[in-house]
This record gives structure tokens, sequence and C-alpha cells, in this order.
């Protein structure tokens, strides 16, 4: 599996991708898959603030539903309001086109609790 | 009698199988600690037997030929076609329908039967059924809870009291508080939920006000009224509804109602001493993530045929289990069944024709009885196929006309100790000319 | 209807046609138009009589329905004749798989012969027809068919007090739960224990259950065994712990061999003991689960007791319970007032009724202590005189004989298919055996679920799949104790045969079903796109067919 290596990894299976201050969250193509056809994603608002590694909304397919986890703290500036209906993005672009939501980063300093790419590749190797 | 098909050879050919030498080694994982150390129960019984004393408790019930009970379940026609549809085997000794592609029968008749209860109600999306009318609007309230985000709801005194208690149950389990609106029931009151105590939620907390249309007592409710009150407390409005007179009243879904329930057994389904009966539940599209029970969608397959299948079961309890919108599994799908054959069966003719003659005969009742200067309305709000009669004495006199095979309504007295003398009455396309002359006869000769 | 309206703007135009047309190839019969495409304006089947001169005389004095209140809103009820009625009906049942057409060996639900002579007993008059709130001296029949069907579950449970009133599996686990904390709170203890345990193999109503009535779940391990894993067991259960939630046979269909362990763990802890009665088909006159020492139970009377499953119900979900437990039951309960029990008892072991007995419900409020009421009237009687009749054509020989040959059965299974599936816990079960199709999806891909559609092209409904959640690509079987040997020998060679050509030709499993009236959906489409129910075209608002 190539991984984009412009961005960090949650052991949640949440990707970041920190873009002056901001940084774009999504979730990783291991977690989709594993999740199958993706049939709802609910968004958080924005101007919500969200805290590390707490769940800020749900992720549903037709046979399972699974929570999102903030990679990072930070308030939501923007949603993919595209996933509203067409949550199938998830399933066939999750890195890039199925991105989830943009949050202003509360402290840079949380990154460095995530993965880089070949880290990350070695964990969901391993599951 | 059982119903096993084995003979002794089977079993002897089986437990050869399986290698063991007789059916006990197949328990000896239960310890003997606690084991069974009595089962009790009767002899087996034939089939004649069984169907001895099953005619021995019926014939212990005695059906009046006269009746006016209503109070939340009504005789009603039954039409012969309902009860060969709910009948045949291919739906009632099938289980829900996992497997799509075997099930087609369950599911598009519960995809007509959503399909119906969005049509009476005037709402957008209906679950597939609930246990019954109490449980669908307690749901409804807990439903409303979620959406809200708030944490009390608050209930007319016109509701049911059985359906206040079930409310007051399921919210007990989340920690939800009712609170009860107060309605006019002093003397030459209108019997209806005060506007004013609705009014006075405005600022409050309240996720949701829930409202009966007829309410307990047959009144019709000012419903655009409450709905814009509790909408302006920024509160949902629930409504209980009965399916039947939606063919006459207006549909909940043009009054404001953001979640409608009903009690559906009037619609085909036999009073059976009060179960199994159906819950209906329907909310507009925008909440039904938060919409408890099972739905059923229309889809194709590969070859593009169209098809039906449980749908947004991601709400349910087999895949979100602790976080699910409720625990309900298992519905009431083969009363939800009859209630679709049932509603085809009248079409939009025959439940306008079965409404109108119950309303005209509770008129009919009302003014023989006033006429005869024997009973007056309790009440002064207008009313549909249901009405509370002031009555001297009338725990006594509902008891002596038992005698006569004559039962004249509910006594309301031990649900709402501020209404003595008063009798609950219904009427349905079912009652007679006839039935109320001997009520009104019984009632003048005791007097 | 949002989602709906996209699509009705393509069907409006040729609604049955878009919708209905088959593919080349299919038969006509697997297509039936919906209630709504059959319908034409001015057809019908039931006509009620309109009142008489007389009832519309009389009721000209009354106050009208005001034109406030009036319908507004189209009615557009489908509009067909009696015949195109029972033809839609009749044709929609040809798509189903039922008990009575082929085997269903659908794991947890136990889908047994639903004897026909329940059915018969259910339409009696005298029962059918008996309103709820019917006064006493009316309803002595049905009062009593309650308390003796409550007095046998009562012996067969073990328990001290049943009530009737939950109308579901699910509405008893809720009905359990609220005793459960109305027992804590009674002494004291409500807002310590919050926490409900349940074994990681559970069904997913009891963790959504304990939600329900705001417990949190905290989730035990099996060990390897398939049983509980009693350390950790011990060491979830604490001074926070409401109760714990246990399938025995557990899911895995295996019975808790350490269970006086667990009983008494739990009991140490002070925690409630709730065994969930979905699986009593496996045990019935060899295990009590309240003489065992478990509080609370419920009874599927749809699974053991055979009423007929409905398509998704009505069931009915009674509970059981022992002493300390039953001052919380729910309101009210069906009593004998007056006549002695034993007499009365005996005399309907005989058929005969006791003149003096007379039965009532619970005066409201006599039992402060009750939960409440969960449901309206007393519970869906309509289960509970089939399952009495189904109790009482058994005996208790018949029910040991239900139990035995269920078991039977399993094992039977078991054994039979135990080299062309994986057993992932190997040893005697109960009424139900779980496999694994890992190595086929493994070794071939083809998972369980392409197995359970290739069980559909043979004519028999598949088993459970993908739970418990414990086993990867579980098929869960129960055969029940209905079934005969051939049938059962069927299902095997069934099996092996798909076992065969998983590993032969796996390409051909993954693209079953093709018998059926339609092929796998579009389940994905089905949950993006919600169409659940028909799209009445705007143009169908006429005056016509407007109410009032």
């Amino acid at each position: 599996m190539t991984l984009p290596d412009d961005r960090r990894y949650s052991r949640e299976h949440e990707w970041i991708r920190p873009e002056d201050g901001e940084g774009v969250i999504g979730l990783t193509r291991f977690a989709v898959d594993e999740l199958g056809d993706i049939v709802y994603v609910e968004l958080p608002a924005v101007g919500v603030t969200l805290t590390q590694f707490a769940s800020f909304g749900v992720v549903e397919s037709v046979k399972a539903v699974s929570d999102l986890f903030a990679p990072v703290s930070g308030a939501v500036v923007a949603v993919n309001e595209e996933l509203r209906t067409r949550p199938e993005l998830l399933n066939s672009d999750p890195h890039d086109g199925g991105w989830i939501c943009r949050i202003r980063v509360a402290d840079p300093a949380e990154l460095d609790a995530l993965l880089e790419a070949p880290a990350y590749a070695e964990l969901v190797g391993s599951e | 009698m059982t119903y096993s098909p084995h003979t002794d050879a089977d079993r002897v050919a089986m437990l050869g199988a399986i290698g063991v030498a007789s059916v006990d080694d197949l328990f000896a994982d239960i310890p003997e600690s606690v084991r069974a150390t009595r089962f009790d129960l009767p002899s087996p019984l034939t089939e004649q037997e069984v169907r001895a004393e099953l005619s021995r408790l019926a014939g212990r019930n005695r059906i009046p030929e006269v009746s006016f009970l209503g109070a939340g379940a009504y005789r009603r026609l039954i039409p012969a076609v309902v009860d060969e549809v709910v009948g045949r085997a291919e739906f009632a000794t099938a289980y829900t329908p996992y497997q799509p592609e075997v099930s087609q029968g369950t599911l598009q008749s519960i995809y007509e039967f959503q399909s119906l209860v969005c049509e009476l109600t005037g709402m957008e999306v209906a679950s597939a059924s609930h246990y019954d009318g109490a449980t669908a609007t307690a749901e409804g309230a807990l439903m409303a809870c979620r959406l809200t985000g708030r944490h009390r709801v608050a209930v007319s005194r016109t509701v049911h009291p059985q359906v206040r208690r079930v409310l007051e149950t399921y919210c007990s389990g989340p920690g939800v508080e009712v609170v009860e609106v107060r309605a006019d029931l002093s003397e030459a009151g209108s019997g209806l939920t005060d506007l004013s105590a609705v009014g006075s939620l405005v600022g409050g907390d309240v996720a949701c006000l829930i409202v009966q249309e007829p309410n307990f007592f047959g009144l019709l409710e000012p419903m655009s009224e409450l709905a814009a009150a509790a909408h302006a407390a920024g509160a949902l409005v629930v409504t209980l509804v009965d399916p039947v007179s939606l063919a006459l009243l207006e549909a909940p879904g043009r009054y404001g109602a953001d979640i409608v329930t009903a009690e559906g057994q009037q619609l085909g389904i036999p009073l059976a001493f009060g179960g199994p009966y159906l819950g209906l539940m329907a909310a507009r599209m925008s909440a039904v993530r938060q919409l408890p029970g099972r739905l059923v969608g229309a889809t194709r397959d590969a070859a593009g045929r169209r098809g039906y299948v449980l749908t947004l079961q991601a709400r349910e309890q087999h895949i979100r289990r602790e976080k699910a919108a409720s625990n309900i599994c298992t519905n009431q799908a083969l009363c939800a069944l009859a209630a679709t054959a049932y509603l085809s069966a009248v079409g939009p003719q025959g439940l306008r024709e079965a409404a109108e003659r119950s309303t005209i005969q509770a008129r009919h009742l009302v003014a023989t009885l006033e006429t005869a200067g024997i009973a007056s309305r309790r009440f002064t709000a207008p009313y549909f196929n249901e009405v509370a009669l002031r009555l001297a004495d009338a725990g006594a006199r509902h008891a002596e006309l038992l005698e006569q095979s004559i039962l004249a309504g509910l006594v309301i007295g031990p649900e709402y100790p501020e209404l003595p003398d008063t009798l609950l009455l219904a009427t349905t396309e079912l009652t007679t000319d006839e039935d109320i002359r001997r009520l009104a006869d019984a009632l003048g000769a005791a007097s | 209807m949002s989602a709906v309206g996209e699509r009705s703007t393509t069907d409006a135009s040729g609604r049955g046609a878009a919708f209905h047309s088959p593919p080349a190839g299919a038969g006509a019969l697997v297509v039936e138009p919906t209630l709504f495409e059959r319908s034409r304006p001015g057809r019908r089947a039931v006509r009620f009589p309109a009142a008489s001169e007389a009832a519309r005389t009389a009721a000209a004095s009354q106050p009208p329905i005001p034109d406030a209140a009036r319908r507004t809103a189209p009615l557009r009820l489908p509009e067909v004749s009696e015949l195109e009625l029972v033809r839609h009906f009749n044709r929609l049942s040809r798509l189903n798989h039922a008990i009575d057409i082929d085997f269903y060996p659908l794991g947890s639900c136990t889908m047994k012969y639903n004897p026909k002579l329940n059915e018969w007993a259910a339409r009696l008059p005298g029962l059918s027809g008996s309103h709820p709130l019917d006064p006493g001296p009316l309803s002595q029949g049905s009062l009593e068919l309650q308390w003796l069907l409550a007095e046998l579950l009562r012996e067969i449970g073990g328990f001290a007090v049943v009530s009737l009133q939950p109308a579901a599996g699910a509405h008893g686990e809720l009905t359990g739960m609220l005793m459960t904390r109305a027992f804590h709170r009674s002494r004291g203890e409500g807002d310590q224990r919050r926490v409900v345990l349940v074994p990681d193999s559970a069904h997913g109503t009891n963790p959504a259950t304990a939600s329900m009535v705001g417990f949190t779940t905290r989730t035990v391990p099996s060990n390897a065994r398939g049983g509980i894993d009693l350390d950790a067991l011990r060491g979830a259960l604490g001074p926070d712990t409401a109760a714990l939630m246990i399938t025995n046979p557990s899911t895995l269909g295996i019975f808790e061999d350490q269970i006086d362990d667990v009983l008494s763990a739990v009991q140490a802890a002070g925690a409630i003991a709730y065994m969930d009665g979905a699986n009593l088909n496996a045990i019935l006159g060899r295990f009590r689960a309240g003489e065992a020492g478990f509080d609370v139970m419920h009874f599927n009377l749809h699974k053991t007791f055979s009423t007929p499953h409905g398509g998704g119900g009505p069931g009915a979900g009674p509970i059981g319970v022992s002493p300390r437990l039953a001052p919380f039951l729910p309101a009210p309960l069906p009593q004998l007032v007056e006549g002695d029990p034993a007499t009365v008892l005996a005399n309907a072991w005989s058929g005969r009724s006791t003149p003096d007995a007379r039965f009532a419900l619970e005066a409201p409020g006599v039992r402060p202590t009750a939960i409440g009421q969960v449901r309206t009237f007393g519970g869906n009687f309509g289960m509970h005189l089939r399952a009495y009749a189904y109790i009482r054509a058994n005996g208790a020989a018949g029910l040991r004989q239900v139990t035995d040959d269920a078991v039977l059965a399993a094992n039977y299974v078991r054994v039979r298919l135990g080299d062309a599936y994986e057993l992932p816990f190997d040893r005697i079960c109960k009424h139900e055996v779980v496999f694994s199709a890992r190595r086929q999806k493994r070794e071939h891909g083809v998972s369980a679920l392409d197995i359970a559609k290739a069980i559909l092209d043979e004519g028999i409904h598949p088993p459970t799949i993908y739970f418990p959640l414990i086993v990867e690509e579980a098929l869960m079987i129960e055969p029940t104790e209905t079934e005969t040997r051939e049938t059962l020998d069927r299902f095997v060679a069934v099996m092996r045969d798909i076992a065969d050509r998983s590993a032969r030709d796996p390409e051909a499993v993954r693209q079953a079903p093709r018998t059926t009236p339609v092929g796998r959906l579009d389940e994905a489409t089905a949950a993006r796109q919600p169409d659940l129910g028909w799209p009445f075209p705007e143009a169908d608002r006429t005056e016509a067919t407007l109410g009032g």
C-alpha cells in the first residue's frame, strides 16, 4: 500500500495533512477498506473544537459503524459538504477527495504523537 | 403430543454418528450442582384435549352482546380477507428478513406499510413498526430528547393514562423527566390540554410536547395552536393519533407534528385481550437517523431488478450495540401486514365510511341519552367517536348493565379521581342503532 | 421526501414499467407491483353500511367535527378489488422462504415448527374478542390463561414470579434492567452501581438495553473454550457492577460449565445475574436458571414455545424473577384473588374450571415498588395463548424431548460437517453449532456471505452469519428438534457440496444466488439514497382524493 508522506497518521486510522497552521483530516485507505461500503458520515459542525484522540463524528457502512477520532485538537473551519450526498467518496478517494474536515491546529506539538507514513504502514501491515 | 419427527431408530443412528451412547452424554457439560431438580408440569395432551382446554378458557370469557368499551382498543370489522392474508404461512412462519433474496414478500409488504403510514400521517418516513402505540410514543419522546439534546418531556393530562405510565417507565431509563401539562377538566370545562400551560414551557428545556388526538376523552385538541406553542418553546411535537380518524382529521404532518405515533390495533387486528397490537411511528426525513426501529428501503440487484432490503441498519442494536437508538429488534411485522391488508381492503372510501359511521353513531348515542335525560356530556369540546358522559352513580349502573350483557364503556374515576360519575363510551362502525337503543333503555329503566 | 423525490421524477412518467419490467430471462412471477401501482381510482373491496336516517337525524343535533380539524391532505390509500388484493399478497408470499416451506436453520432464532393447533386456538372468538379493559367478570378466561401460563413458565425457569407483560425478548431485557436499577436504588446503591457486564459473545440487544437504562457496558472476554474468562469476570466485578447479562447456553451454542463460579462471583459482588433466555430450547428440564441462582431471565415465546415469528414479530418476552426482584415487576400482574392455587392448578391440568376461583389484575398503585408499566395492557396475549397450548400439548415429557432432540440435531450437524468447515470450539454443543468459513475465505476467497447465498440456491434458508462477533466468518446453525434426519442429511450434503465447490470453482459460489426472485441487492445505494416509501407524484394530489 502506498501512503502519502505529506501527512501524519493516528493509530485510529485518521490522517492529518498540515497546511499553514491548519490541518485537513481524513480516514486512511486501510480504514475505509475495513469498513466496506460507506453510506453515511456524521460531520462535525464548523466552529466546534476537537480534542486530540476524542470522538468527533461517526462513519457508517452497510454493516458497521465507527467513531471518528481527532488526530489533533483544533477548531473546525470547514467540512467536506460533498460527503453529505456522496459518502462513497470516502471509499473511492479516501486520501484526497474524501477528506472529512479542516481544522485550525491548536498545538502543532500534538502532531508529534502521530505516526509517519512508514510507521503507520507497519502498524496496519501487522493488523 | 410432541412435534418431534424422530423415530427411536433415527435417534440411535444420530447418537451413533455423534459417537455417544445416550442423549444424556450430550448434557454432561451441565455441572451436577446446577442441574434441574424438578420439572413439575402437567401431562401431555392430544389435539382434542388441547382443543377442549382452550375452549374451556375461551368459554370462561363473556363477550358482551353490546359494548361501548374503547379507551385505546376498539371493536371494528376485520375483513375476512385480512385474516386470510396474515394466515398465509409464508408470511407467518418466516423470520426477520435477514436474507433479502428469499424475503421479498415480507420486505415489500413492509415497504408498503411504511408508505401507508406516511400517507395517513402526512409524514416523510415511517418505521417498520413498534410493539404498540404506547411504546412507540415513549420511543418518540426519547427520540425527541436525542434530536434536541434536552432531557425533559411534557405530556398532556389528556393522553391515555396507560400511555403516560409507559412513557414514565421508558423515560426513567435514561433519567428523562416527565412533566404533566394540565388540562381543563373542570365542571363545564373543555376537556382539552391547557394551551396557556404549554405556553409556559417557553424558556424551559423541554424536548417535546406529547399530545393525543383525539384525546383520551375523544375530544379534538387544538393541534395547530398546541404545535405552534410547543415550537415557540423550542420543543418538538409528538402526537399520538387514531389511524382511523385520519380519514377525516387533518394529517399531523400538516399541523406541525414532528413525530407521529399511533396504536394500529384498529387496522385489522383483533382485541385479543390487549395484544399483539401495532405501534406506528413516523417522522421527518431529516430525523431518520434517530428513528428507532427497522426500516425497509427499495434498491436494485445487479440485473437491475427492483428489490427491497433492511436499510440504515447502522442505527440498530446488532451493529451499534450500546450506542443504538433503541434496543428494539423483533417488532410486530405480522400486525403491520394486517394493517397493510386492512388499509388496502377498505381503501380511502372505506376508511372514510368507517370513520364517518363511527362519529355519527357517537352523536346518535349522545343525542339519545341527552334527550332522555339519562346522561350528559362531561366536556364542551367537539368529539370524534368516543365521548365522556356524566351519569349519576356511574360505577353501580355500569355493573348493573353488565348483568344484561351491556358493557357501558369505561368507568373513568379510578384513572381520573377528579372525574367521578363519568363513563367513557366509544362507538365504531359496528355500533348499531339497536345497541344504542338497548343501552338507553337499560339506563332509563335503571334510573 | 428529499431522497425519494429525486427518484420520483423518473418514476412518475412510467412507474410500473420503470420499476418492474423484468429483465430478459427473469420469470414474470418474481415481479409483483406495489399496491400503489395496482391501484385504480374508484376500485374497491370492503364497504361499510351507511348510518341510518334516524342516526343521522339524531346526530345532527350534536356538534359536528369542526372544519378546522378536517383533513386537507390527500388520502391516497390503494384502491383495489378484493381479488387483486388477494393476488397481490399471495404473490408476495411466494417470494418468501418460511418454516412451512423448507429448512430454516437460522442460529439464535429457533425456527421450529409452529403448530397449526395454536393458530386454531388464537382464532377462538372467546379469546380473540376479549377486550383488555373488559371488567373482571367478563375476562376470567383470559386472566386464568395468563395466570396458568405464568405458573408454567415459573416452573420451567425455576423462578418465584413471572410477568407476561414484555412484548419481545429485547423488551423483556429492558424490563429486567429497569428492575435491576430499581433493586439497587432500593438498597441505596443506585448511584454507585452503573456498570453492566456482558460477554464478548453477547447479542447486540444486551448492551443496547443496558444503555437505554442509563448503564454503561463493559465487555468480558471469552476463554479459549468458548466460556466466559472467569478471571477477567472477577477482575471486572466490583462495587460499581449493576449486573451481569449472560446468554446460557452462549451464542456459541456452548453451555457455560463454570456457571456455578460465575454466579457466586456475581452474587458476592452484590450484582444482579441476568440470563438472556434466547437459547432456552437447549435446556428445558435440564437447567432452570432461577433454581441455579439467576435473578431474572426473559423467555422468548416465539423461539422456545413455537409462536410464529411473523416475518419479524409479534413475539413475546415474559420475564421470571427471583424473590428479591419480585417487588419490582411491572404492574399489573394477573392474580388469583379467590380460591386455592393448588386446587385451581389441579383442576386446570385435568381440564376443569374451579367454580369459586376468581382472577383479577392487580389494582393500580397497590405495589408502589413496581417499575411501572412497559406497554399498554397485559402483553401479547395472542402469543400467550399459543405458548400455553404448546406447553400443554407437550407436557413435561414432551418439553424434555424437545430439548433432547434439538441438542441431538445440532451435535449431529456438528459431527457431520466438522471436517468441511472449521469448528472454532470443537466440543459438545447444545441447540446450535457455530462453524467458521475462515478456511474458505482465506484459501478460496469465499466468505460466509457467499456460502449463505449459495445455500439459498438449494431452497434452504442459510444459518445466521457473522454472529457471534468473536468468530471470524461465523456460520451459526440451529437445526431445531422438528426437522427429520433426512432434512439434516440433505443440509449436510448441501454444505459439503458448497465447501467442495468453494475449492473447485469459487467464482461460481461468489455469484450465488441464481435461483432466487432477485439476486444480491445493492445495500450501499439503499442506505446512501434511502427510498423508504412510495413516491406519490404531486400530480396525484387532486381534489377527488381529498378527505372530508
